[in-house]
């Protein structure tokens, strides 16, 4: 099957007790791409997580891995078999040492391949001998991002795979990801309130709120289409409403008028160019300055 | 001789990439027939997606600056450095240098001086002139 998207969410919704987690979330996500999953604690990010790895079933709508249904329990083995999962909680049998956690591990992947277990462990310099639960987190971090990437899988899920973790230890993991997702046929989705992490390592980005996608794509796109637009006038800035393709929102302030759009500024300079702007100058936005827009404070 | 884009500029990491490739063959620290970084160890080095990576090598191939020989890496064409001039850049590289002093004697800060550029580079690029 030519399944050109790795992910397809299509009108994804799961309540809890008449609660939206999830509210008709679409997104997608292609083969070989490093795509970021943001949104605020409580956005629906693990839900969607937890849809796709078949642990919840979704009140409404469909996801697919693989071109498979996520919610049909056959489906859903076969799935998981081609997918890793590294949980925010770095999930790891306690009792066992990280040796022993390595060997149990591939024991459940057709195509573990050892080769990559023993080039990680002496990359992270993890104790062979240590008992998980006397990890630190860096290093269970490293552990459970070792049984992901050795277990040839075609599919990396992350959950927060570098909160909590110093900047040297985010620095490796980052660049296990990116050698990882350049070894060719990997694709990986990792949720994250790192702004900068995904900023750096993906290439495409989607942001949730509220159960649904306020973004998805490219984020090399993103970078070239969204701008911050100051227009600035002799008097009052005038109280129009911009009709411009691409306008997410338009702010006032005395003589000035800030507009963020999606789809640059040269809608925006012809539509005041008639109101006589003192100056009108674009400014590059970042994740970090859309990701503040585009998702509702708390009300 | 390629260092790490910077993510936030507003400006698509491939074309950074681009302008540094471009960059390195105007000052000389690149020459015709040499060879480019391979775009898997590129990526790891500087931490970012190797597609994109990828991306930015297709399109500089496509400009004809760089030549892609199969299973030997990438190179630096000989028409590389005459389709962008160095002379040229280096008259413009004193012409920026000059402003810049100039604008600091007015007291503008760095700050101020590369927010100035940036704005104006930004507000240029909507004609899609280059103006070179």
């Amino acid at each position: 099957m030519a399944d050109e998207n790795v992910i397809e969410i299509a009108n994804l919704s799961k309540s809890y007790d008449g609660v939206d987690a999830v509210a008709g979330l679409n997104l997608t996500v292609p083969r070989g791409a490093i795509c970021g999953l943001l949104g605020r604690n409580g956005a629906g990010k693990t839900t969607t997580i937890k849809v796709l790895l078949g642990m919840v079933r979704p009140t409404s709508g469909s996801a697919r891995v693989f071109g498979l249904a996520a919610d049909d329990p056959r489906a859903s083995v076969e799935i998981r078999r081609r997918a890793s999962f590294v949980s925010d909680d770095k999930d790891l049998y306690d009792a066992l040492t990280v040796d022993e956690i390595i060997r149990f591990t591939a024991a459940f992947y057709p195509r573990w391949n050892d080769d990559l277990a023993d080039e990680y462990l002496e990359r992270f310099a993890l104790p062979e001998g240590r008992p998980a639960k006397k990890l630190s987190r860096g290093m269970r971090t490293k552990l459970a991002l070792l049984l992901a990437l050795s277990s040839g899988t075609e599919l990396l899920i992350l959950d927060e795979p570098t909160a909590g973790l110093d900047p040297a230890v985010t620095d490796e993991v980052l660049k296990a990801l990116v050698a990882h997702a350049a070894r060719g046929d990997v694709t990986v989705f990792m949720s994250s309130h790192q702004l900068a992490d995904i900023e750096q390592i993906a290439d495409r980005v989607a942001i949730i709120d509220r159960g649904r996608a306020v973004l998805n794509g490219e984020l090399d796109e993103i970078r070239a289409s969204y701008r911050r637009v100051r227009v600035v006038f002799d008097g009052d800035a005038p109280d129009v409403a911009l009709r411009s393709a691409g306008v997410i929102r338009s702010q006032r302030n005395g003589r000035v008028l800030t507009v963020l759009s999606s789809a640059g500024a040269d809608g925006i300079r012809a539509e005041v160019a008639p109101l006589e702007p003192v100056s009108v100058d674009e400014l590059p936005v970042t994740l970090k300055d859309i990701f503040l827009e585009t998702v509702v404070g708390e009300g | 001789m390629i260092v790490k884009p910077n993510p936030s500029l507003g400006v698509p990491i491939y074309l950074q990439l681009m302008e540094q490739v471009k960059h390195a063959i105007e000052t000389g620290a690149l020459r015709a027939g040499e060879q480019l970084p391979g775009i898997r160890p590129l990526a790891e080095d500087l931490v970012i997606n190797v597609n994109t990576v990828a991306k930015a090598y297709r399109e500089l191939e496509r400009e004809g600056i760089i030549e892609l020989r199969h299973g030997a890496g990438a190179f630096v064409t000989g028409a590389a450095l005459k389709a962008r001039g160095a002379d040229k850049f280096r008259a413009a590289q004193t012409l920026v240098e000059t402003t810049i002093e100039k604008l600091r004697a007015r007291g503008l800060s760095d700050e101020e001086i590369r927010r100035l550029f940036e704005a104006e580079l930004a507000g240029l690029k909507r004609g899609g002139g280059q103006g070179g």
